[in-house]
């Protein structure tokens, strides 16, 4: 467990390094003129110019200005929007809401898409699996900009059975329409992962030992089978949350939701460089940090990687 | 556990050494069949397959030829037209900005296909050179390429993908096909990589193999002759689910307003356009997301049916 | 904590003088897309308590779904079970409902498998998987199914049974593991147990340990065993009786004696030449032509007559008769068994 978690953290480290150094190098290196690519197509004033040259150090050699953002990221400074807002604190409004939105996606999503995964991997060919399949498809093929829209037109404008925009007060309920869209996005693929390893599962060796041990059918699926099944769908959280952060800035474009999604796509839409560079590279170390816990919790699960 | 093994998979391609064509009383029947052409003898009884070839090809029809679709102009737009609702001339009505929506949804084929192919070769290209090395001489250069893979994953896919489109779309002239396509082509060839690796890993240790080297076959001739036809079918499949989720990020980041833009004609800004007037026009938001979606959802049909062709496992 | 053994009672007709178990013209088959599998074409056996009977055949030749289908867990689909009688102390369990048929699994009739480590959940520690079938079956807390565990791996001469209880399956050694499953399928004191392939999987030295634990465990409880195995070598040490099986149906029957001198059978007889011996050193060794027979595809007539030295027309047009009896207790379904005896 300790070599493994210890493994896992030095891995971590270099994707952190390596990661951020790409989002960075992409923002400033090589760049006829890295303010006017910060500022994108508006007008910059020499006041301006002066404040980005003195806070991204543009005046120094890369390696240095790298060393400061580096500086910045781990003493929890992300630098400020061009409208003068501190980056940090425009996160700290804006994460309760996508929390709260990235949660619901995240339980609507696992509930449905665990339960029917494993009734279709039990009954493989049945109505129902051939069913799911054929909507797990449409799902996966339905890129978020045409989901959130639609189901906004669909079910917040035309039936009204959802508010069709969310505010920053946003109940529950406001949320769910944007969070069932958001869901949407992992539900196909954790379904289908639940599925097939419930499927495989179901006709491994010790499925027939737990039959064997006179166990009821509900013992072994529920117990044994489900346990197993569970692993690798975990490990698709770690992966699910990258799609998540994603979809959540169409979602939360889409539907109003003063979240982090939306603040990224207003600065990406006013073409605010610093607001994305920091939005983004917030975003990424969420990431990391949140597929680190994915792998001790596979750790956790999977008692032949805890002592490997 | 043998007996039920050999008498469950008697069915599949795997028990071939079972099969001697010499045994008696054997049918015609159990004569082995090839990967390949037990997979199209699937493919060819599968209707999602037929469905979804029929589709892709009139959308790349759209593509090659949108005048044999419309002869409407797409850039022919009357503000007078605002909104206005089908017609005979205009099948879907008017946008915003006066211009026929249908014609710009048969005109916006052109860029989403084009963005996606070129991006998907591009990824295809630099997977499979990636996935060859890695898997065929695996040590450090495996360590190494796998920590870059890391790293890039390391990124969120559409976060990774508006910093690399904004930095690629420097110039204001350009309408960003190009920067779009190179963002995509960039960021996509990593799972292909993967896939390509751990089937080259598989094809490497098998005996065919070992013979043709010993015969003194060099590196490149076993990866171009021997392993590589092998190996290649998961990689295709990959390439074209990576089609189908390329046309939907073009719409995703023109939609945010990182991909194509000015006067491009692109699935993605008419959704993005049509969005705020969706409450009394909704017409320019839904043709143009069916077209996406239908599109979408035929690469990754075509690409389901092929792989549940070549995965015997999950028959 | 109920009563050992309560749900007995469940079990109606149990006839305490009827055989421990006995199996009918047992016929399975297999559904598959390239047609019908028939894995076992009337197996016919039976078993007295502290009796050890071997089952021998290469594999494909349906000794494996044999014993799954007298558990009563063969896959379904695309495994069916046709025709014949599982009687258990004269109760025909193929006749059971569900719910009765699962409590003669490990109250009864217990199995161990063959590669312990795919056999045993992964993700769950031994202590818990021995605990389970206390709690499930006896309805013990679980302090006491714990207690019960680990006197049962003391059973099984693990060392430090106490702390190993609190272990996962690949934490194990090989022959440890198969001493788990070994635990597991006698701890609800079965009368019948069933072996299949119990030490393929392991180190020839740690195979003689398994098989001794087996022997040992059997006399004390004086338990049926029937042990499945295409190892003659394995046999020959521990079976009272053999029966050896061809593409679905017992070819031979015989006291192990009997059958080690003078086979009636050419397949028996021809798996005994096949084993390497001594005093044959420098001598070809005898192996059988070509492969068993797929079972979508059985040979008319006797299925082993395109792989016999002994075939004649017969062979090939007419099936043999269920049994031409050789001696009492012993049976061959061969057209020329005089002619395989008296060959020697």
């Amino acid at each position: 467990m300790f070599r493994y978690i210890v493994r896992r953290l030095l891995q971590m480290v270099l994707t952190f390094f390596g990661a951020t150094f790409l989002v960075f190098a992409l923002t400033f290196a090589n760049q006829d003129d890295p303010i006017q690519a910060l500022a994108g197509e508006r007008p910059i004033t020499e006041n301006l110019r002066q404040t980005l040259m003195e806070r991204y150090h543009l005046d120094e050699p890369f390696l240095v200005q790298y060393w400061y953002y580096m500086k910045g990221l781990l003493t929890g400074d992300f630098g400020t929007s061009l409208t003068g807002r501190k980056i940090i604190d425009m996160m700290e409004t804006a994460w309760p809401i996508t929390i709260k939105l990235g949660l619901m996606a995240i339980i609507i999503a696992a509930t449905i898409a665990v339960t029917a995964g494993v009734i279709s991997g039990i009954r493989r060919g049945s109505i129902f699996d051939n069913a799911t399949l054929v909507v797990t498809l449409i799902i996966l093929s339905l890129p978020i900009v045409v989901l959130a829209p639609l189901a906004q037109l669909v079910f917040g404008i035309q039936l009204k059975w959802f508010p069709p925009t969310a505010t920053v007060n946003a109940s529950l309920f406001d949320l769910l329409l944007p969070a069932l869209v958001l869901g949407s996005l992992v539900i196909a693929t954790e379904l289908r992962v639940t599925r097939s390893a419930v499927a495989e599962n179901l006709r491994s060796d010790y499925v027939r030992t737990a039959r064997a041990k006179g166990l009821s059918r509900k013992r072994v699926i529920g117990v044994h089978v489900l346990r197993n099944s569970l692993i690798p769908v975990v490990t698709l959280i770690g992966v699910d949350i990258g799609g998540l952060m994603s979809g959540a800035i169409v979602t939360e474009r889409i539907f109003n939701v003063p979240g982090v999604g939306f603040n990224l796509a207003r600065g990406i839409g006013t073409e605010d460089g610093p607001l994305v560079v920091g939005f983004v590279s917030i975003l990424v170390i969420i990431f990391l940090v949140v597929n680190l816990l994915v792998d001790l919790l596979y750790a956790a699960l999977d008692p032949r990687i805890r002592y490997e | 556990m043998s007996d039920i093994n050999a008498v469950t998979s008697a069915a599949g391609p795997s028990t071939q050494p079972q099969m001697e064509p010499k045994h008696a009383g054997r049918g015609k029947k159990d004569k082995p069949r090839s990967l390949a052409a037990d997979a199209w003898a699937d493919l060819r009884r599968n209707k999602i397959f037929w469905v979804s070839s029929i589709l892709v090809l009139i959308i790349l029809a759209m593509a090659l030829f949108p005048t044999l679709f419309t002869s409407a102009d797409p850039r022919d737009c009357v503000l007078s037209r605002q909104h206005a609702g089908a017609s005979g001339s205009a099948l879907f009505g008017y946008d915003f900005q006066g211009c026929d929506v249908y014609a710009k949804t048969i005109y916006g084929a052109r860029n989403s296909i084009e963005v996606g192919v070129v991006a998907t070769l591009l990824s295809g290209v630099i997977g499979l050179i990636f996935g060859l090395s890695t898997g065929y001489f695996g040590g450090w250069v495996d360590a190494v390429l796998s920590r870059f893979i890391d790293i890039i994953l390391g990124v969120p896919f559409l976060l990774g993908a508006i910093v690399l489109a904004k930095r690629f779309a420097q110039d204001p002239e350009s309408n960003g096909v190009l920067a779009v396509t190179v963002t995509l082509g960039i960021l996509g060839w990593t799972t292909a990589a993967r896939i390509m690796r751990s089937s080259v890993i598989t094809a490497k240790n098998q005996d065919y193999v070992a013979a043709a080297r010993m015969l003194g076959a060099g590196p490149g001739r076993l990866m171009l002759k021997h392993i590589l036809p092998n190996s290649i079918a998961p990689f295709i499949v990959v390439l074209t689910i990576l089609l189908g989720t390329n046309i939907a990020s073009e719409a995703t980041l023109s939609f945010l307003g990182v991909g194509l833009k000015g006067d491009a004609i692109s699935w993605g800004i008419s959704i993005a356009e049509a969005g705020a007037n969706a409450r009394t026009a909704p017409e320019p938001l839904v043709w143009p997301s069916v077209f996406l979606a239908v599109t979408v959802l035929a690469f990754i049909m075509l690409g389901d049916a092929v792989r549940d062709a070549f995965d015997p496992k999950l028959r | 904590m109920t009563d050992i053994k309560a749900d007995i009672d469940v079990l109606r007709g149990i006839d305490p003088n009827a055989p421990l178990l006995e199996v009918n013209d047992l016929h399975v088959e297999f559904r598959t897309r390239d047609g019908i599998a028939r894995a076992v074409n009337g197996a016919n056996f039976n078993l007295a308590p502290g009796e050890t009977l071997a089952i021998l055949g290469e594999s494909g030749c349906g000794k494996s779904v044999t014993a799954q289908a007298i558990m009563g867990i063969l896959d379904s689909p695309p495994g069916y079970i046709t025709q014949g009688e599982v009687k258990y102390r004269g109760v025909d369990l193929l006749k059971l409902p569900e719910k009765q048929r699962r409590s003669v699994r490990a109250n009864h009739i217990a199995m161990i498998f063959q590669d312990a480590l795919s056999a045993l959940n992964p993700v769950f520690t031994v202590g818990f998987q021995l605990s389970e079938l206390f709690r499930v079956h006896r309805g013990m807390s679980r302090a006491d199914a714990k207690k019960r565990s680990i006197e049962l791996l003391d059973q099984v001469k693990i060392p430090a049974a106490r702390t190993r209880v609190s272990d996962y399956p690949h934490q194990f050694s090989g022959g440890m593991r198969q001493r788990v499953m070994i635990a597991m399928a006698l701890a609800l004191d079965p009368d019948v147990l069933i072996a299949d392939e119990p030490t393929t999987a392991l180190d020839v030295t740690v195979q003689a340990q398994i098989m001794g634990l087996l022997a040992e465990l059997q006399q004390q409880r004086n338990m049926g065993l029937i042990l499945i195995t295409h190892d003659m070598g394995v046999v020959a040490d521990v079976a009272d009786r053999i029966s050896v099986m061809y593409a679905g149906k017992v070819v031979e029957e015989a006291g192990v004696y009997d059958i080690y001198s003078r086979p009636a059978h050419p397949y028996a007889k021809a798996l005994l030449e096949s084993i390497p011996r001594l005093d044959m050193k420098g001598q070809q060794l005898n192996v059988i032509r070509g492969l068993p027979p797929a079972l979508t595809a059985v040979p008319k007539g006797c299925a082993f007559n395109p792989r016999c030295a002994f075939a004649q027309d017969v062979c090939r047009q007419d099936p043999p008769p269920p049994q031409y009896i050789v001696a009492p207790g012993r049976t061959a379904r061969c057209h020329f068994w005089r002619d395989v005896v008296g060959d020697e």
